[in-house]
C-alpha cells in the first residue's frame, strides 16, 4: 500500500487556521509540496506578510521571519544578499503588495532581486474585516465599498504584475488561480518554476494566485471559486505575463 | 591601530563601521550626512563580501536592515531627522524582534522638512522611542570625529551583546567637522562568534522564526517585562559621561554632542576669569546617565542644560535631578550655532544672579 | 471497479474538515457526500462513501482531485 497523496514534509502537523475553503491554505501547502520536490527545506527562508497569513510560520516547517506590513519584498532583499545560497521567498497579500508595499516591491523587481513573491490575490482585506483591496474589481461590495468599488471614487484594480513585467530585473511573472484542480496543478508548476528561476540565480520571479476569501466575499467556498473562474479571471486573466528564460528552458523543465 | 587620519565625522563613521566588520549598508541620500552613503558605497564594492543598496527610501533601507539582521550578519543605516522619522516602525520591529542593527542620525533642523544646518532636535524621538510599543533604544551621542569613530565601533558591540538595536545621535556639525582619528584594527567578520538565533536555513536543525506577533496578551505582557529587564540590565551598565572640570565646580553646563564643544570652550574662557563652572556630557543619551548626575549634584548647586533645541535633554536631567537642584536652560534650535563667548555670558549671567561668586 | 491490478482509496480526517464542500464538488464518481454528524469543530464534514467498504470494492480511481482541492489536507489517497 502506498500513500499517493499526503502532506507535504516542510508543512508542519498543524491544523490551518485558515477559514473552509480559504485559497492561503492550499497556496501554502503547493509551496511545501515544490520544496519537498526541489528538496530544498534546509535552505528556504520565508517571509510571512501582514494580513490572514501573517502566522505562515505556523505551518511551513522552514526558518521564517516576519516583516512589517508591505515590507516583505525589502526584508527579504537582506536576506538574499546577506545569504545568497539561500532560497528566499516572500509570501504576501494584494494589500502588503499592492498598496502598502508597492514601492519596495517594485524596486526589490527592478534591482532583479533574485526572491520569489508569492502574492495572494483574493481582492479584499481579509484579516481586517473585507475592505478594499487595490485589486477589488469595480462594482465589487466590500466593507469600504458598500456599493461596490466605484472607479471615480477608488480608481480601477491595480494591475501589478504587469507593471513589475516592465522592470528590467523582473525573469518571470506568471498569474494563476487555485479555484479548479486543474489550476491548482497549473500553480504549483509556477511556484516550482519560480523557485527553480531562482535557483538558478536568473532574478525576481513572482507568481500572482487568484484565491477565495469566502467570508469576506460573502459566498459560500464553491460559489467563491466559482466567482473567480467568472469575473475575477475577466479583470486579472491568467496567464504568463513574464517569462525570459525562454533561453534556460532546458534548464528549468 | 591605525595611523592619525584627518577625516570628517560622517567618513569617521562609516570606515568604523566597516573596521567593525559591517559589510552591510543600506541608504538614501539626505543633507547632511550623504558623505556617510557615499563612502559606503565605494568602501563596500572595494571588499569581495560587501553589499551597498541604496534604497528607495529610508524606509526601504531600515528593512532590508531587518532582513540582514535576521541572519546574524553586522548590518548599518543612516539619515538624518526626516528620514528616521521615516526608520520608527522598523526601529519598533528591531527592537521587538531583539535583532542587532545600528543606525546613525545626523541631525538636522526640524520639525518637518526643517533646514540642513546642525540641530539638537531629535533627542524625544531617539530616547523615547520614536516608533510605537514599549520599548528602548540604546543612544550614543559623540561630540569629535575620533569619539564617532570609537562608539560606532562600540555599538556594534552594544547591538549584538544586547541583541538591539543601537542610534548614534551626531548632528551636522560633527559629521562635516575634520578632525584626527585613530581607528582600532579591523574586525574580520568571519571572526566574530556565531549567533544561536539567527535564519539561515534550517539544516540539521528544526526551523526558527523570528517574528514580534504575540496574539495571546499574557505572553505578550511576558515578553514586554523580557524587554524591560533587558533595558533594566542597559540602564546598570552602560550609562557613560564625561566630567569636565567639574570637581570644584559651582555651577555645571550639561550638553553633549556639538553644544558640549562649544560649552567646553566657554567653560575655558570662564574659568580664566576666575568662575568655578564645569560641564558634565552624557555620553549615553538613553540609558541617560542618571545616576552619575546624581552624584555630582550632591556637590553642585546649579546646573545649565545647553541644548541645540527648545529643551528636550533638559526633561531627562529634571528627571534624574528631582528637582533638588536649580536647573536652568539656554537653547538655540533652528539649526543656529552659539559661540563660546555667547555661552559664556549666559554661564556668567547665571553665575553671579545666584551669587555664586560667594560660595565657600 | 478498479482498473486491473491497481486499486485506490482515501482516507478523510472527518476532525480536519471544514465543511467546505470544494472536495466533494469537484469527485467525479460522486463518492463524496456531506455527514449528519458534526466534528468537534461545529462542521459538517465531509464523508467518504466508500469508506466501510472492503479495499477491492472501492470505486475510488485515485483521481486525487479531492485531495487537490482539499485546503486542510484533510484528504490522503493510498493505492494499493
Amino acid at each position: 500500500m502506498k500513500r499517493v497523496f499526503g502532506r507535504p514534509k516542510s508543512m508542519k502537523d498543524a491544523a490551518f487556521h485558515y477559514c473552509p475553503g480559504c485559497g492561503h491554505s492550499v497556496i501554502h501547502r503547493l509551496i511545501a509540496e515544490v520544496i519537498d520536490e526541489l528538496n530544498i527545506r534546509d535552505k528556504v527562508i520565508g517571509v510571512p506578510p501582514a494580513g490572514c497569513a501573517v502566522l505562515a510560520y505556523d505551518y511551513f516547517d522552514v526558518d521564517m521571519g516576519e516583516a512589517p506590513h508591505g515590507r516583505g519584498a525589502a526584508v527579504a532583499t537582506g536576506i538574499k544578499r546577506a545569504l545568497p545560497e539561500r532560497i528566499v521567498f516572500s509570501y504576501q497579500g494584494d494589500g502588503d503588495i499592492a498598496a502598502i508595499g508597492t514601492a519596495e516591491t517594485i524596486h526589490a523587481a527592478n534591482r532583479g532581486e533574485c526572491i520569489t513573491v508569492i502574492f495572494v490575490n483574493n481582492g479584499v482585506y481579509g484579516m481586517t474585516g473585507g475592505q478594499m483591496a487595490p485589486t477589488t474589481i469595480v462594482g465589487q461590495v466590500s466593507t469600504t465599498t458598500p456599493g461596490g468599488r466605484n472607479t471615480n471614487r477608488d480608481g480601477a484594480p491595480i494591475d501589478l504584475s504587469e507593471m513589475l513585467a516592465i522592470t528590467n530585473g523582473s525573469v518571470y511573472i506568471e498569474r494563476t488561480a487555485v479555484n479548479t484542480p486543474r489550476n491548482i496543478v497549473r500553480t504549483k508548476r509556477a511556484i516550482h518554476k519560480a523557485f527553480q528561476v531562482q535557483m538558478q540565480g536568473l532574478g525576481f520571479s513572482l507568481v500572482e494566485i487568484l484565491s477565495a476569501c469566502p467570508t469576506n466575499w460573502k459566498r459560500s467556498p464553491v460559489q467563491a471559486n466559482e466567482w473567480i473562474g467568472s469575473e475575477m479571471t475577466k479583470i486579472f486573466p491568467l496567464k504568463v505575463i513574464k517569462d525570459t528564460t525562454a533561453g534556460d528552458r532546458e534548464a528549468l523543465e | 591601530m591605525s595611523e592619525k587620519l584627518l577625516m570628517r565625522g560622517t567618513h569617521a563613521i562609516a570606515e568604523a563601521a566597516v573596521r567593525s566588520g559591517c559589510r552591510f549598508y543600506f541608504g538614501y541620500p539626505i543633507t547632511p550626512q550623504n558623505e556617510l552613503t557615499e563612502y559606503m558605497a565605494s568602501a563596500l564594492a572595494g571588499l569581495e563580501d560587501g553589499v551597498f543598496i541604496q534604497a528607495e527610501s529610508e524606509l526601504a533601507a531600515i528593512n532590508m536592515v531587518i532582513g540582514v539582521s535576521m541572519t546574524g550578519k553586522r548590518v548599518m543605516t543612516s539619515s538624518s531627522s526626516p528620514g528616521i522619522s521615516l526608520k520608527q516602525e522598523g526601529i519598533s520591529y528591531l527592537a521587538a524582534q531583539e535583532l542587532p542593527a545600528v543606525i546613525i542620525n545626523t541631525m538636522r533642523g526640524g520639525p518637518g522638512l526643517g533646514n540642513i544646518a546642525p540641530s539638537q532636535g531629535d533627542y524625544f524621538q531617539a530616547t523615547r522611542g520614536g516608533g510605537h510599543g514599549d520599548y528602548r533604544t540604546i543612544v550614543l551621542a559623540p561630540s569629535s570625529g575620533q569619539e564617532s569613530a570609537d562608539l560606532t565601533r562600540m555599538a556594534f558591540e552594544y547591538a549584538d551583546h544586547y541583541r538591539t538595536p543601537v542610534l548614534i545621535l551626531g548632528d551636522g556639525m560633527i559629521g562635516q567637522m575634520m578632525e584626527p582619528v585613530v581607528f582600532p584594527d579591523p574586525i574580520d567578520p568571519g571572526s566574530l562568534p556565531p549567533k544561536p538565533w539567527v535564519l539561515d536555513g534550517a539544516k540539521g536543525r528544526s526551523s526558527r522564526i523570528i517574528k514580534s506577533l504575540i496574539l495571546d496578551p499574557a505572553a505578550m505582557e511576558e515578553h514586554n517585562w523580557k524587554l524591560f529587564r533587558k533595558y533594566e540590565m542597559i540602564e546598570r551598565e552602560l550609562p557613560q559621561a564625561e566630567r569636565f572640570f567639574t570637581d570644584d565646580a559651582r555651577l555645571v553646563a550639561i550638553a553633549y554632542g556639538t553644544a558640549s564643544r562649544i560649552a567646553k570652550g566657554a567653560i575655558k574662557r570662564v574659568r580664566e576669569m576666575g568662575l568655578k563652572v564645569g560641564l558634565f556630557r552624557p555620553k549615553t543619551l538613553w540609558p541617560f546617565p542618571a545616576r552619575e548626575l546624581r552624584e555630582l549634584s550632591s556637590v553642585v548647586s546649579d546646573f545649565l542644560v545647553f541644548e541645540m533645541s527648545t529643551g528636550q535633554m533638559l526633561e531627562d536631567v529634571k528627571l534624574a535631578l528631582e528637582g533638588r537642584r536649580r536647573t536652568h536652560f539656554y537653547g538655540r534650535p533652528g539649526g543656529v550655532i552659539s559661540t563660546p563667548d555667547e555661552i559664556a555670558k549666559v554661564i556668567t549671567n547665571i553665575y553671579y544672579r545666584q551669587g555664586l561668586e560667594t560660595e565657600t | 471497479m478498479a482498473s486491473k491490478g491497481k486499486q485506490w482509496f482515501i482516507r478523510l480526517d472527518r476532525e480536519l474538515c471544514k465543511g467546505c464542500y470544494l472536495c466533494e464538488s469537484v469527485c467525479p464518481l460522486g463518492l463524496l457526500s456531506v455527514s449528519d454528524r458534526l466534528n468537534q469543530k461545529g462542521y459538517y464534514p465531509v464523508h467518504y462513501k466508500e469508506q466501510d467498504k472492503a479495499v477491492e470494492e472501492h470505486q475510488c480511481k485515485g483521481c486525487a482531485l479531492c485531495a487537490i482541492v482539499c485546503p486542510e489536507i484533510a484528504i490522503e489517497v493510498y493505492r494499493v
